[in-house]
């Protein structure tokens, strides 16, 4: 009994970690219907960048996230504002082929400078220490912090959204984009400042992803596969569903993986298309869908 | 000289020519109204105005500037707003979130506020939290009118908002109309009925085939005119 309460419990943590991945794509499709297929991709090249910092300025891995923060901004603001913006439009294709194409460069080129090695973000104490929770039940701190991050930045953009002037600005141009310019919304400036965001949460999951686990240039595309279940499950643009779709793949793939170690991945995969099937909106699909 | 005035304006979608030359013009302070059948080219003329269709920029000036070919949003900061077809209110937004964002990115104080608009249309404010989509007809309407307003346009495009709505309601948005023309607004109405423009309009313009059929003060005008320029016979 404790043995599957503690599989439940990993599985939830783990969902913290998925969300965090899924957050910065939830933002950008949520938006405008953007299918970011290099989403993956720029959260490994998040990672390369906080390892840069932290070498460079010897901090940890948390300053050194913060550091990037605006780096990330800067560099998302730019990404859409200068490529991705071009590609919008009634036509799917382009977004996904211009995606695909970033996706394929993000990697070679960090293939190129950092070679294929494995790289870390060293956190020290902190990776092995782990919470009493009684009972025999023990979680690891930082899967503690990983699921408290996820909960923070979902809180944070559903602040940002239904709060905010510009959350507001961001649901009517995601509603129509047409009639959000003539309120005086400036759509493209609107976009890039979207990616913008989303780029500071992805450098979020950059951190945990290199905390957690090793990373190299080329496990970008199996992130990107995590997150965009998560999304799905959750419904678009619902960052609250996007938490839960997280959890339910974390879930599921702590509850396969105990049932036969090989299942692991394969069960995060089964939830995800029975949701699909169940449910084809997702858990929480938005108003006006 | 004119607030607005249209010089020899034609549009286009894509290859297809939709609106031949046409010159009009809206005094401050004066309500225009533009009639004709479907297809008459009412709505692209507004939509042209409002930037979101191209014109060459001499084509439109607004208060002696080019405004022609301006981007959509840089055209309501100049003080023009349009309420468009179909009301468009943004359904993931409450009514007063439709309203807030009227004002999007405004920071100067004019006339119109949310509560100024509530005052006018005080079935806004009981609905205030509800979301854009269980509105009534007429009272989206009325909240695609105060979205525009929020705005503080010199220059308010309605297109068709009788459209759909009972003649009841239709007096109800119409009796709204004098407190917008006081408090700084000239309008510009595209409407398909004719005894409503005729009533409230200073000027009309009758638009028949993308070409100007007739124009005039109602009080000048014959039913025999409009019905020959409304129809083309």
């Amino acid at each position: 009994m404790i043995a599957w309460l503690d599989t439940l419990l990993q599985g939830i943590l783990l969902g913290g970690l998925y969300a965090l991945f899924a957050a910065g794509l939830s933002l950008i499709f949520g938006i405008m219907r953007l299918v970011n297929l290099a989403h993956g991709d720029l959260i490994v090249l998040a990672a390369f960048i906080v390892l840069v910092l932290m070498h460079a300025l010897g901090l940890d891995p948390f300053l050194a996230t913060l550091v990037a923060m605006p780096v990330l901004f800067a560099v998302g603001y730019a990404l859409q504002r200068a490529l991705l913006n071009r590609t919008l439009g009634r036509d799917i294709l382009p977004p996904l082929l211009v995606t695909f194409g970033l996706s394929i460069i993000i990697r070679n080129g960090l293939l190129e400078v950092f070679s294929a090695d494995s790289r870390r973000l060293s956190a020290g104490a902190i990776e092995v220490a782990s919470v009493q929770l009684g009972g025999g039940l023990a979680v690891g701190t930082m899967h503690l912090i990983t699921l408290a991050s996820a909960v923070g930045v979902i809180v944070a953009l559903n602040l940002l959204f239904y709060r905010t002037e510009l959350g507001r600005a961001f649901r009517a141009t995601s509603d129509d984009p047409e009639i959000a310019q003539l309120m005086g919304i400036d759509n493209k400036h609107i976009f890039s400042l979207a990616t913008a965001i989303a780029m500071v949460a992805i450098v979020v999951s950059a951190l945990y992803l290199g905390m957690r686990a090793t990373f190299d240039p080329t496990i970008g595309p199996a992130r990107l596969l995590f997150a965009f279940e998560a999304v799905i499950i959750g419904g678009l643009g619902s960052f609250w569903g996007t938490l839960a779709g997280g959890i339910i793949i974390g879930v599921a793939q702590t509850v396969g993986g105990k049932i036969n170690p090989e299942w692991q991945i394969l069960a995060g995969h089964l939830a995800f298309l029975a949701v699909l099937v169940l449910r084809p909106r997702g858990l929480f699909p938005r108003v006006g869908e | 000289m004119g607030l607005l005035e249209a010089h020899r304006l034609a549009a286009f979608y894509g290859d297809f020519q939709a609106l031949y030359g046409i010159d009009l013009e809206l005094a401050e302070g004066e309500t225009v109204a533009i009639i004709g059948a479907n297809g008459a080219g009412k709505s692209t003329f507004l939509k042209t105005i409002a930037g979101m269709l191209p014109a060459p920029a001499e084509s439109i000036t607004f208060d002696g500037r080019p405004i022609g070919g301006l981007p959509v949003a840089d055209i309501v900061r100049l003080g023009i707003s349009l309420v468009p077809e179909g009301r468009r209110l943004f359904p993931s937004l409450s009514v007063q979130e439709n309203l807030k964002i009227g004002a999007y990115g405004r920071r100067e104080a004019g006339y119109w506020s949310l509560n100024r608009v509530y005052d006018l249309f005080p079935a806004l404010a009981e609905r205030c939290a509800a979301p854009s989509q269980t509105l009534s007809g007429g009272e989206q309407q009325m909240a695609a009118i105060g979205r525009a307003l929020m705005a503080n346009p010199r220059v308010l495009l309605c297109d068709e908002i009788s459209l759909g709505l009972a003649p009841i309601v239709i007096r109800g948005i119409y009796a709204a109309l004098p407190k917008i023309k006081a408090n700084g607004a000239s309008v510009v109405l595209v409407e398909q009925d004719i005894v409503q423009a005729l009533k409230v309009a200073d000027r009309v313009y009758c638009f028949q085939e993308g070409r100007l059929a007739l124009s005039g003060r109602p009080a000048e005008l014959s039913r025999e005119r409009i019905h020959t320029a409304y129809f083309g016979t």
